[in-house]
């Protein structure tokens, strides 16, 4: 095989790794939207507080030390304890619940019944505060995140993908993240660990009956109030899951809260109420502006992953509006 | 005992359907514009004008543009940063290839330029909407963004990627360009605000206004009415476009004076101006004064508060500002929708009556 050939088919593979990276979040998205009908831009928030609060406890960092140094003069930084990952992981797990909770109490519960596009904005604000929030918590510096997760390119898969190219070709063997691949693993086994939980569990009957009709599933005496908590719980450990992956890739900054924007387009193309949906909409994304990057990106000066995912999500919505897998929205007007 | 409409009696239709039917509300109004335009500029310094006057006036039309489209026709956008790059590039290649045309015929153009991009952007109306709409605007605004950074014919070939903008003279007078005069840029700017404010106070009270009002309360009742969604959707973008476009213009030409296009048209400042709407109301000319004034006015109050009154460090409080600003927006989704316009609106009930409530 040719190595052009051979080269596309790499940037395919690292195209579709990243869309597994895309559809970690689109899955919070997912979760949130089918159980209460809340589009929830502070998912890449989420995520990136979620990763703040992990390397903050990691490290023993002191919360809100920048502020208490302003304030009273000191010079408090940290416990000088680290935290192993696992219990770290545990801990932020809680912190997320905490905050699924006073989600609930303090916005949702005053905006039941409001339009979509209300609650939308409402989390868009939400995204804004928790923004200046884990900030003010944990400092703005970029932090290096590190679970115990293999990193750098596999040799193995190197080593073994060699022999495709011809003799004295410039082929080197395909170049994949191992930490892609952890993700790709972590990614699967979410999926199918929400589809048990979703399947197999009196609460997750109870999350489906509430995303079908929420006003049935009252009447049977589910609690949606109970359910919008989990479901944000669950959200946000999904988030903590996306952080943990994002920031180990590139490392816990500001820049994390915009994967949100990269979530979006996936979304669309994938249907908003669709968890296979957002998994392939992320392998499309993905795949997609890697392979337009490689091919045309040259020809029109690069740099074109920035709309590319839009672009092709605003042409789909005009043929498929519910997206690939969405439920089919009857409306005309 | 301050606000009365007692005793204010209409004998025409004139009289009836003007601006202000309210004396009270008329004199507060023309007060209000001999001080704008007869006292703030033998006043104003560089220090109020950039800080504060300039950048009021300018997202003022903005979030105009942008509440005629969300607050009147019920469409969201998130691309209204892009836009306003179109308008200030389009002033800019303007400006460098004309160089005799009148600025102000610069930006009325820029502003057209605008309008016609914001109507392709918003031919997706016509079959999504809510936040879908919201997300496909999304695409304009990345799209515009990384046009004006990648093709070099946006910004003459200038090594810098920058545009920035060429000296201009009006009856002897320096008008853009690093020359300018405080109360110029003020005074530029004002005329355009009050010109526009005019124009969209009366296309709201209109035909146009009321067809999108109406699309906004009900797409399907209004088509039935025979509202054509087609022209009232379309005719909210170019117009909300057409407003957002001579904002990016004056930001670019007026106030910053050069410009790097993802810094200043990113999408935070298309979340600033939709706050702006959200916090000044929905639906209301007013509103998007007071929301614009609101969010120009915090972060230098909070600023002046925490870095200079208590010496904190200046990223606190700029953390701070997100939170507050984040929190506010909540709070005023929940409490009070339709936001400060209707906070002043409740007020003046109050006054009517006071100090005598019974």
């Amino acid at each position: 095989m040719s190595p052009d050939f051979l080269y596309a088919i790499e940037v395919l593979l690292n195209g579709l790794m990243a869309g597994v990276m895309y559809s970690l979040v689109a899955l919070g998205f997912v979760l949130i939207f089918k159980a209460s009908g809340v589009f929830n831009y502070a998912q890449g928030v989420m995520a990136l507080f979620a990763a703040l609060t992990l390397v903050g406890i990691m490290n023993g960092q002191v919360p809100f030390s920048h502020l208490i140094n302003a304030v009273f003069g000191t010079h408090l930084h940290d416990f000088g304890w680290q935290v192993p990952a696992l219990a770290a992981i545990a801990l932020t797990a809680v912190v997320m619940v905490f905050f699924a909770i006073l989600v609930e109490k303090l916005i949702l519960k005053y905006l039941i019944g409001q339009e979509p596009i209300i609650l939308f904005m409402a989390t868009i604000g939400l995204a804004y505060f928790m923004e200046g929030f884990g900030d003010l918590m944990w400092g703005a510096d970029i932090k290096a995140l590190d679970v115990g997760l293999p990193k750098g390119g596999s040799l193995w898969i190197e080593e073994n993908t060699v022999w495709l190219a011809a003799e004295g070709e410039r082929f080197f063997g395909f170049f994949i993240d191992k930490l892609d691949i952890s993700a790709t693993i972590v990614a699967i086994i979410l999926v199918v660990a929400l589809t048990l939980f979703s399947q197999y569990t009196a609460t997750g009957r109870a999350l489906r009956a509430v995303a079908d009709d929420h006003q049935a599933a009252m009447s049977v005496g589910i609690s949606l109030r109970a359910i919008w908590v989990i479901t944000w719980s669950i959200a946000g450990f999904v988030a903590l899951v996306a952080g943990i992956m994002w920031g180990s890739k590139s490392g816990v900054q500001f820049s994390l809260a915009f994967i949100v924007l990269k979530a979006l387009p996936v979304l669309m193309l994938g249907g908003f109420t669709s968890i296979p949906g957002a998994i392939v909409g992320g392998l499309i994304i993905g795949m997609g502006e890697k392979l337009f990057e490689f091919f045309i990106g040259p020809l029109i000066g690069g740099a074109t992953e920035n709309w590319f995912a839009y672009v092709l999500a605003l042409i789909f919505l005009v043929f498929r509006p519910q997206g690939l897998f969405g439920e089919r929205i009857i409306e005309r007007v | 005992m301050y606000y009365r409409e007692a005793g204010d009696f209409k004998t025409s239709y004139r009289a009836d359907q003007q601006n202000f039917p309210i004396r009270f509300d008329r004199i507060h109004f023309w007060v209000m514009m001999v001080l704008a335009f007869g006292v703030v500029p033998f006043f104003i310094n560089d220090y109020w004008a950039n800080a504060v006057f300039v950048p009021f006036l300018i997202f003022a039309i903005a979030t105009l543009g942008l509440n005629l489209l969300t607050g009147y026709c019920g469409q969201v956008s998130l691309g209204s940063a892009g836009f306003m790059a179109v308008g200030a590039y389009a002033c800019y290649k303007l400006m460098t290839s004309f160089p005799d045309l009148n600025f102000f015929v610069v930006v009325l153009l820029s502003g057209g330029i605008t309008a016609m991009v914001g109507t392709a952007f918003g031919l997706p109306s016509l079959r999504i909407k809510g936040f879908y709409l919201a997300v496909a605007t999304l695409a304009a605004q990345f799209f515009l963004v990384w046009l004006f950074n990648k093709v070099p014919w946006f910004y003459n070939n200038s090594a810098s990627g920058q545009i920035s903008v060429p000296r201009r003279e009006m009856l002897g007078i320096p008008i853009t360009g690093p020359e300018t005069a405080a109360s110029t840029k003020y005074l530029i700017c004002l005329i355009i605000v009050f010109v526009l404010g005019f124009v969209a106070r009366n296309l709201t009270r209109g035909r146009i206004g009321r067809s999108w009002m109406a699309i906004r309360d009900m797409d399907f009742a209004a088509e039935i009415i025979g509202v054509d969604p087609l022209r009232a959707k379309l005719s909210a973008f170019a117009i909300s476009s057409f407003y957002i476009g001579i904002a990016g213009a004056l930001f670019f030409s007026v106030y910053l004076g050069a410009v790097e296009v993802g810094e200043a048209f990113g999408i935070n400042n298309s979340f600033l101006i939709l706050f702006m709407v959200i916090i000044g109301g929905l639906g209301s000319i007013y509103g998007s004064f007071a929301g614009a004034a609101f969010l120009i006015l915090m972060p230098v109050l909070l600023k002046n508060v925490l870095v200079s009154g208590l010496g904190w460090p200046s990223d606190l409080a700029a953390h701070l500002e997100f939170m507050i600003m984040g929190a506010l927006i909540i709070i005023f989704l929940i409490v009070e929708p339709h936001g400060l316009a209707r906070l002043w609106a409740v007020t003046k009930q109050k006054l009517r009556l006071w100090p005598f409530p019974y």
